[in-house]
């Protein structure tokens, strides 16, 4: 186990050596540079600007400022901001926050729902149930996110007034109460989608382990059907549920890019927009490794969490 | 809010007035009606209420930008100008007309009052006397000397430092008065001085670094109506009334400035009353027309110093012959372009200033939308058309790209009739658009664009200088520094420029500047399309706001403003 684990973690080290690497070039081959922006300001002249870009260390060969950036991220220190001066570390788990309480909440309500809607649809296959959770999910996964977090914030904000439109609380109040009201909008858009992708995978797991030959037997022994479904079937269908969560937990704390810009969500997804379109090079490089960083511990932690609650499963 | 107002401000935005806030003062703006309930009825109310007399109540303003940098002489962009207006001061600040209002010093310079020399070379700065810092040490004569410095410090990232590498032998002369000398006569500097924001001594002086101060850049000090309170990342900035400030003001607890990073969503959030004004770039023209049905809202167009052009590289063969330019400004079809496009919102301009400015040239011919003659000019010019359509002279196809930001729908469908309208005269024009920060580097500074369209603020704040943008020494492609994008090289011009800028006395700069607009308008480097307007959301009770075509944002008086009771 022991050796195992740190095979696996030497190879995830020389995989975000290559991410860092690869999310380098290409984000310095895009044409364009981080004050390309200020060029149509008033009074900025190309005098000035070509002066801050070799102030920025802007002007060096592309290999020397990888090396540096990298170099000192060995040693613990992930740059400043280009935008506000601030430690990318700062700046990152300022924006944590917003993200995981808005990624939670959907994801608790997307996990339960579609956990039910999922076993029910598998239990009562082809029924009047299944159909209609099958097309939901359909229709649910093929709304642009954009296009219904407006539609949301038209229709109980602006014509119902009963959602604010957006915002992660209101300045000057910031009680519990009015952070949950903030949060239902942004979590019910966010949670749409969840719960459809989590109503199919938890419905196609259920199916499979429903049609297994313990089933059966279970039944032909005569246990009741609820105990049948809910210890011997649910059980075994949550194992590729595990593999499912840990893929998730990127996204848990990547935030919603979409979902976060249409609600005025202060989350990592507008973090990262906005880095990308002001080009904050330290602060892109920074969230691009601390997702990379996410995505191989996700994977790791659900290899783990499966040996555990599997034990046909061994890890060597 | 009433009809009454609505319609007034209409007018006042439309220019035919003086500003809303000097309406008022000349009783003007008085009474309007208001429905005071069933049994009242409607009655006059006067309008131009008193502001509070303590500091009341809390003003939001939403921005689709977040500001970032509180450092006010480091790189920055316009909308962290806004914060910077509340939080720090200038030496001078610049009103509505272009007039200069003493802010931390106690008059300003000029001729007349000695302040500075006839020659335009020794300058005298009296400051106040009553300046505090907001953390209660008093302003004096050595700041303004160490913000001078740091900005002419080489290891000091400095956002602008033009017009500041001019000053030498800066003597601080008593707490109260500074002088300096400059290496030549620059007219623009007092402009320049205007939104040169100063930052406290006693707080950056010691560090060893001048680009490391994480510690003012966190809490930053300054002497404006309102104090730092916090930033929330990615979210807003909060500021506090500053008890202890040197001018009017403030009449409103808390200033917050909020980031709604979506134009569509701040608008809505106007229209739910989450947002009680909306800054910088104002309600988009597709909304303009329900945003003024809205009830209880202040609903204002107001002119910009943004122009709108189509600038040409004319250091291509294509549009080197001045026939060609004039031909395509005579085919380009404005008024579609201003009504059908921009929702009748913007205005005609023949100049790169705007009319607001002192040195605007009202005389320059007016713009005709003209086929035949546009056809006429190519033909009589040796252009003719090929057999594809397309004219041509000499080898040289009238055929260019024009560039300009990707993903401005509003900008790609003006292109679209700009293609048509140049069709129909035999010229081809191609889109090809770009990402933001591809379009504005290199290719828009070093002139490796054909056409571009775009919009731009020739202006230094309130002064009319344009050196960076036409004279011949401006040229980016020609490995100088400058905006002179369009490669425009013209000897009277850069005379004229030149005469603009090294002469201090006003009567001789606008003869200057008028000239030199008649030559614009004849060469057209640029073709001025349209000046532009923004639409400004203002909750109603909210008073005492007033556009400023001078600055970049229009926050600049925040410290004037309150609520209505």
């Amino acid at each position: 186990m022991a050796r195992y684990l740190l095979v696996r973690i030497l190879q995830s080290l020389v995989l975000l050596v290559l991410v860092s690497l690869i999310g380098f070039a290409v984000l310095h081959l895009a044409p364009g540079g981080p004050l390309a922006q200020f060029a149509l300001i008033p009074g900025m002249s190309q005098a000035d600007i070509a002066r801050i870009a070799a102030q920025m260390g802007l002007d060096r060969p592309l290999p020397i400022q990888y090396w540096e950036w990298f170099s000192r991220l060995l040693i613990g220190d992930w740059g400043h901001s280009y935008r506000d001066s601030q430690p990318v570390l700062a700046v990152i788990s300022a924006h944590l926050p917003a993200t995981l309480e808005l990624m939670i909440s959907a994801l608790f309500i997307a996990v339960v729902l579609g956990v039910w809607i999922g076993v029910m649809g598998a239990v009562r296959r082809y029924s009047v149930f299944d159909s209609l959770a099958t097309i939901g999910a359909m229709i649910a996964l093929s709304i642009p996110t954009f296009w219904f977090g407006l539609v949301v914030i038209y229709l109980f904000s602006v014509k119902l007034g009963w959602l604010p439109a957006g915002s992660r609380f209101t300045i000057g109040d910031g009680s519990f109460l009015d952070y949950v009201h903030h949060l239902i909008g942004p979590a019910l858009v966010l949670a749409l989608v969840e719960v459809a992708i989590w109503s199919r995978y938890m419905r196609a797991s259920m199916l499979d382990a429903i049609s297994q030959d313990y089933i059966r037997t279970a039944q032909a022994k005569g246990l009741p059907r609820r105990i049948v479904l809910l210890r011997h079937a649910l059980r075994n269908a949550l194992l590729p549920m595990i593999t499912l969560a840990g893929l998730e937990l990127p996204t848990l704390l990547g935030g919603a890019l979409v979902t976060e810009t249409v609600f005025t969500w202060p989350g990592m997804g507008r973090l990262f927009l906005d880095s990308l379109s002001y080009r904050d090079y330290p602060v892109v490089m920074g969230l691009l490794t601390f997702s990379a960083l996410l995505v191989l511990f996700g994977n790791l932690l659900a290899d783990l969490c499966c040996a555990l609650a599997d034990p046909r499963i061994r890890l060597t | 809010m009433t009809d009454t107002k609505r319609q007034k401000v209409g007018i006042l935005a439309a220019g035919l007035a003086p500003n809303r806030r000097r309406l008022m003062a000349m009783g003007l703006g008085a009474g309007a009606l208001v429905w005071s309930g069933p049994r009242l009825g409607w009655l006059v109310q006067a309008e131009a209420s008193t502001p509070p007399a303590k500091p009341t109540g809390q003003i939001i303003i939403g921005l689709s930008q977040e500001p970032t940098v509180f450092h006010p002489l480091r790189l920055h962009i316009e909308v962290d100008e806004g914060v910077y207006f509340n939080l720090f001061s200038a030496l001078w600040r610049v009103d509505p007309q272009g007039n200069f209002l003493p802010d931390l010093a106690a008059e300003i310079p000029t001729l007349a009052n000695g302040g500075i020399s006839e020659d335009g070379l020794q300058w005298r700065v009296k400051l106040r006397d009553n300046v505090k810092w907001h953390d209660g040490t008093p302003f004096t004569a050595d700041d303004v000397k160490f913000n001078l410095d740091l900005i002419n410090n080489p290891k000091f990232a400095a956002g602008r430092r033009a017009g500041h590498e001019l000053v030498k032998d800066i003597k601080v002369v008593s707490p109260t008065e500074i002088t300096w000398r400059m290496e030549h006569a620059y007219a623009p500097y007092p402009s320049i001085l205007s939104w040169t924001f100063l930052v406290p001594k006693h707080l950056l002086e010691k560090a060893s670094d001048p680009n490391n101060t994480p510690e003012f850049l966190a809490h930053p000090v300054g002497t404006g109506a309102f104090t730092w309170v916090e930033r929330v990342p990615g979210d807003h900035i909060a500021l506090a009334a500053y008890s202890g400030y040197h001018g009017g003001g403030p009449y409103v607890e808390r200033l917050i400035f909020k980031y709604v990073p979506d134009l569509t969503v701040l608008y809505t959030q106007f229209q739910t009353g989450e947002i009680d004004y909306i800054g910088i770039q104002g309600i988009t023209p597709d909304h303009y027309a329900e945003a003024k049905t809205l009830k209880d809202r202040v609903v204002t167009p107001v002119p910009q110093p943004f122009v709108e052009n189509i600038a040409f590289n004319t250091g291509l063969p294509v549009f080197k012959d001045r026939a060609v330019r004039e031909a395509l400004y005579y085919a380009l079809d404005k008024k579609s372009i201003i009504e059908q496009i921009y929702y009748g919102l913007p205005s005609p301009i023949e100049s790169f200033l705007p009319p607001q400015s002192w040195a605007f040239n009202p005389n320059l011919p007016k713009h005709e939308f003209n086929l035949e003659k546009a056809k006429q000019l190519l033909t009589d010019a040796g252009w003719v058309p090929g057999s594809d359509g397309v004219r041509a002279k000499d080898g040289v196809r009238l055929e260019f790209t024009n560039s300009t930001t990707a993903g401005n729908h509003v900008r790609e469908q003006a292109q679209q009739l700009l293609q048509q309208n140049w069709q129909e005269i035999g010229a081809k024009m191609n889109i090809s658009n770009l990402p933001p920060a591809v379009m504005w580097g290199d290719y828009w500074m070093k002139s490796k664009f054909e056409s571009a369209m775009v919009g731009i603020d020739f202006m230094v704040g309130p002064d009319p200088d344009a050196t960076d943008y036409f004279s011949s020494r401006s040229i980016g492609a020609k490995g100088n520094s400058g905006q002179n994008t369009t490669q425009y090289d013209n000897p009277e011009v850069d005379a004229l420029l030149q005469q603009g800028a090294s002469t201090v006395d006003v009567e001789k700069r606008k003869v200057a500047y008028q000239k030199m607009q008649e030559f614009t308008r004849r060469d057209l480097p640029y073709l001025p399309i349209f000046q532009y307007t923004m639409v400004q959301g203002v909750k109603g009770k909210l008073e005492g706001f007033a556009p400023n075509v001078n600055v970049q944002e229009n926050c600049w008086n925040a410290n004037t403003w309150y609520w209505a009771t």
